[in-house]
């Protein structure tokens, strides 16, 4: 599986996913953000965690503007694979790509542990290998994680199975305690929680390994 | 634009004393004009030029076969084998913080985040050691809150775990916090870069963000003692952009790649006129600078603002003129300036041009050379009187005062506002002991702590100085690495004053005893003199950072104790009574008295017993080393990150909180511990069962109190109280 991770200026969890990517098998390619395409045949477009262009504007909201994003919104449109985490999902909820908005913490914190996650949904690529129900540890890094939609559109995610994984005990005020949330076609994910910080045993937690392995094993099998 | 006159006022509001004026006169055989007298103030302050601590720095142990540099560049830098180096630093940003906590903290990450990248190693590691007023002082809160999140500002946006740190409140500190930032480095050690310029006709390039007038005076504010004019002092305090520090130092590590740098050196206190004078004199050479290139911010600058300016993430470097198209293509790619304003010289001049008049003309290595030394007098710490009767306490009540104390609560609420994680190689987290960073793609880690007890300093300067490393070396044992060496951040009051000068060459003394005995030399530091409000003094707080290696992951010490696991302890008490009680945490925290002596350090039984634990490390799940608050603490600290009760078989006060060095709590299983004992007898160690690891309560002797109502203050009472 051919990856693409996304690089703002600002990023910092960039070499965090493609370690990740790669340690699951893929092939890897970091992108710069005044690129104007992605490297041909990429399957999946990743956009790392840190904080693009500072995060002093809102958070994500100049990201969502850089040319390489263009080249990102036209690889889902035509139906590739993505995935946010952190900032990443901050851009993806800028971009419109994912529903949605993330302000402040509730406690106006910065908030860097481990969180139980609940898996609500194995009909996708990134989640398929969990159980449902099953309970995973993440580490949270996050200011502004508090995820907000307005009610009719947490019942229609709610109806339409996109969200992903939501938070045991919530830390940051999201609203139905939502942690991940995937597009209509399930093949675009954001969520605050770090999974690439979970794929090797000597930091002492592989509960993200399955994501990346589950995706690359779908992309490869699609 | 008319300058200022030189009067003998604006000399004195420059912190330059007659004496040093007529030196400054001898020096150019000429008075100074308003933009020289500046430049001297800048170079001659106590931050800069250590005038007051130098001659006591010099008789520090910096050296060892593991030491590639010792102090003198912007880090200390020890190798790690395979061809790469740790590079790290401590520095204090204590003024400032005081002042602005929020920027204060902020900037001082930044200042020792570029201080490692500007020596070619990226940052991998960090760790603040804060020092704050009594929790009901009414500005205490607001600092605490104000520093916590300038740390956790900077750090997070440029992505560099923390995985450490101290956090401490005393009486002492009301009117003077401490923050001292510490940065590691991960470099290949034929890849370091240096502060020397070489070759004459060279570009001198700036690198970076913009100059503003922010900063203006910040070195010279930070030699000062505070007084009730403090609130006119805050825009002296500098302003710190992390997002661009992050590309700052992207962009530095790829220029470098390039071949274009000859030497660097970042732009701290006294920015401009520091840098470019060090590279200067370091090299030998001159240095010519045109103020007209100089990126600005603001309007209307004149020569003295831009030569004084501390706008943050900024730096100067000497380029190799053929690769000046690449050099710049990288600071176009970050969207950097990147501006040629000067070069060097052949003969001895630091000559500042500005709109085609030359602001300044001075003797460059004279300048950075000939700075004030003094010798201050000073009178030796006078013994402590001895302890007074220290009644037997019930022990529960004991654990109680520290676990509700802020000084020994968690610190979970000041560690979960930084990232601890990113970068993807935290082995051990903050909270406990030493952290642990992975060296990137290799099976080797990195571990670092930083320590000082400056209640025994304060007591007892010389055995302070040796407990402070001491600790440092007794977490890094802890968790199974190898000590290398350490960085010294020396927080004092006013030198000129003989008691305080007293406490700073003891606690010299007692750090270059233990570094020397316990092979961890100093090769790097900061010295921070003056934290005085009105005439009262901080405690003496000489904060050590130190880093160990672990050569092979596996050798990590990073269990947790479990049921059934006996507790045995490493070392023991040579105090009559059972335990040292003098200065000790239950002293302060349950008696609310400050008397008797700093525990003795037996250095010789530090080494021995840090040695019996890297060799017998296979037979330890959990360890670590017994301080604040003695048994007592260690045991609920160990049974608490357990999650099982201990039952310790005794209930003496002197033997459960006593304070006595050179020890460690080890936990393992029954098999573990008899071959531990085997062990320790042929090693002549002494260690010995102290109780096991059981059940749900935290028992000592017949006191009792289940583990989950002695963890909820534990985990509460910081934020509660300090928040």
């Amino acid at each position: 599986m051919k990856a693409a991770v996304l690089v703002f200026p600002g990023s910092n969890c960039d070499r965090d996913l493609a370690v990740a990517l790669r340690r699951a098998g893929a092939d890897v390619t970091m992108v710069w953000h005044k690129d104007d395409h992605l490297p041909d045949g990429v399957d999946l477009v990743a956009v790392p965690g840190g904080f693009s262009f500072g995060d002093y504007l809102r958070c994500g909201a100049i990201a969502a503007r850089s040319p390489i994003t263009k080249s990102l919104i036209g690889h889902v449109e035509r139906g590739g694979y993505a995935l946010g985490i952190c900032n990443g999902f901050q851009v993806l909820t800028e971009t419109g790509l994912l529903p949605g908005a993330l302000i402040r913490n509730a406690g106006l914190k910065f908030l860097c542990k481990d969180v139980a996650l609940k898996v609500e949904n194995t009909d996708t690529a990134f989640t398929q290998t969990y159980t449902l129900g099953d309970e995973v540890c993440y580490p949270i890094a996050h200011h502004d994680g508090n995820y907000q939609v307005p009610d009719e559109k947490l019942a229609e995610l709610r109806g339409e199975g996109r969200i992903a994984f939501t938070y045991k005990d919530n830390p940051n005020g999201s609203v139905g305690d939502i942690a991940g949330v995937v597009s209509r076609n399930a093949r675009v994910l954001g969520l605050m929680p770090h999974p690439e910080r979970a794929v090797d045993p000597v930091l002492g937690n592989t509960d993200g390994a399955a994501m990346f392995s589950a995706l690359i094993a779908s992309v490869v099998a699609a | 634009m008319s300058e200022p006159k030189v009067t003998e006022e604006l000399i004195a509001k420059h912190g330059i004393n007659a004496d040093e004026y007529s030196e400054i006169i001898r020096i150019l055989n000429r008075e100074p004009n308003f933009t020289e007298l500046g430049i001297f103030s800048a170079m001659w302050n106590e931050h800069c030029s250590y005038k007051s601590s130098k001659k006591w720095l010099r008789t520090l142990p910096t050296q060892g076969p593991q030491v590639i540099c010792g102090p003198g560049e912007n880090a200390g830098i020890v190798d790690i084998g395979d061809g790469q180096c740790v590079v790290f630093k401590m520095e204090s940003h204590n003024h400032p913080s005081y002042i602005e906590p929020y920027q204060g903290a902020a900037t001082g990450m930044g200042g020792i985040l570029r201080d490692v990248f500007t020596m070619g190693a990226r940052p991998i590691a960090a760790m603040n050691s804060l020092s704050f007023g009594e929790v009901t002082h009414p500005k205490t809160r607001q600092l605490v809150n104000g520093v916590v999140d300038g740390i956790g500002g900077y750090g997070n946006c440029f992505g560099v775990p923390t995985v450490g740190g101290e956090v401490r409140f005393h009486a002492a500190y009301n009117g003077n916090c401490l923050v001292n930032a510490f940065a590691a480095g991960l470099a290949d050690t034929d890849k370091i870069f240096y502060s020397a310029a070489s070759g004459v006709g060279m570009p001198v390039v700036y690198l970076g963000a913009k100059t503003g007038r922010d900063g203006v005076g910040g070195a010279t504010m930070a030699s000062a003692e505070f007084d009730d004019t403090i609130e006119e002092k805050r825009p002296t305090v500098q302003v710190g952009d992390p997002f661009t520090e992050k590309r700052l130092m992207e962009a530095t590590l790829e220029l470098m790649a390039t071949g274009a740098v000859i030497s660097i050196q970042d732009m701290g206190a006294a920015g401009l006129t520091c840098s470019a004078v060090e590279m200067g004199d370091k090299g030998g050479l001159g240095v010519r600078l045109n103020l007209d290139d100089v990126p600005q911010r603001e309007q209307n600058m004149t020569a003295y603002e831009m030569m004084l300016s501390e706008s943050q993430e900024r730096m100067l470097m000497v380029l190799n003129p053929a690769l000046e198209a690449e050099a710049r293509a990288v600071f176009v790619k970050w969207d950097l300036d990147f501006a040629i304003v000067g070069e060097t010289i052949a003969e001895d001049r630091f000559v500042i041009m500005h709109k085609g008049v030359c602001k300044a003309d001075l003797p460059l290595a004279t300048l950075s050379g000939s700075a004030p030394e003094y010798d201050r007098p000073w009178v030796e710490t006078p013994a402590a009187a001895p302890l007074g009767d220290t009644p037997q306490i019930d022990p529960m009540e004991g654990l109680r005062a520290l676990l509700s104390s802020p000084n020994y609560a968690s610190k979970h609420w000041v560690y979960e506002q930084y990232d601890q994680k990113v970068m993807g190689d935290t082995m051990r987290m903050p909270g406990m002991g030493a952290g642990v960073v992975r060296v990137h793609g290799t099976n080797k880690a990195l571990a670092f702590t930083s320590d000082v007890t400056p209640r025994y300093v304060m007591a007892n300067p010389v055995e302070g100085g040796k407990q402070a490393v001491a600790e440092a070396y007794r977490n890094l044992i802890s968790v199974g690495a190898i000590p290398l060496a350490t960085t010294d951040n020396m927080n004092f009051g006013n030198p000129e004053k003989p008691e305080i000068m007293g406490q700073f060459v003891g606690a010299i003394k007692g750090i270059s005893q233990a570094v020397s005995a316990l092979d961890m030399p100093i090769v790097s530091g900061n010295v921070s003199l003056y934290n005085e409000t009105d005439g009262t003094g901080i405690l003496p707080t000489p904060t050590i950072g130190a880093v160990g290696i672990l050569k092979d992951l596996d050798t990590i010490i990073d269990g947790v104790a479990r049921d059934g696991h006996v507790a045995l302890l490493l070392g023991e008490s040579s105090d009559p009574l059972g335990g040292h009680l003098g200065q000790s945490a239950i002293l302060a925290e349950f008696f609310n008295r400050e008397d008797g002596d700093a525990p003795h350090v037996d250095l010789g039984a530090e080494k021995r017993h840090g040695d019996f634990i890297l060799a017998n490390h296979t037979l330890i799940k959990a360890c670590t080393d017994l301080s604040d608050g003695g048994l007592a603490m260690a045991a609920f600290e160990m049974a608490e990150a357990g999650g099982v009760g201990i039952r310790l078989d005794t209930d003496e006060t002197p033997a459960l909180f006593g304070e006595d060095q050179a020890r460690y709590l080890i936990a393992c299983n029954f098999d573990e511990a008899e071959a531990l004992m085997v062990a320790a007898g042929q090693a002549q160690v002494p260690l010995r069962s102290v109780g096991t690891f059981s059940g749900d309560e935290i028992t000592f002797g017949a006191a009792t109190c289940p583990l989950s109502e002695l963890s909820e203050i534990h985990q509460t009472a910081f934020a509660r109280q300090a928040t």
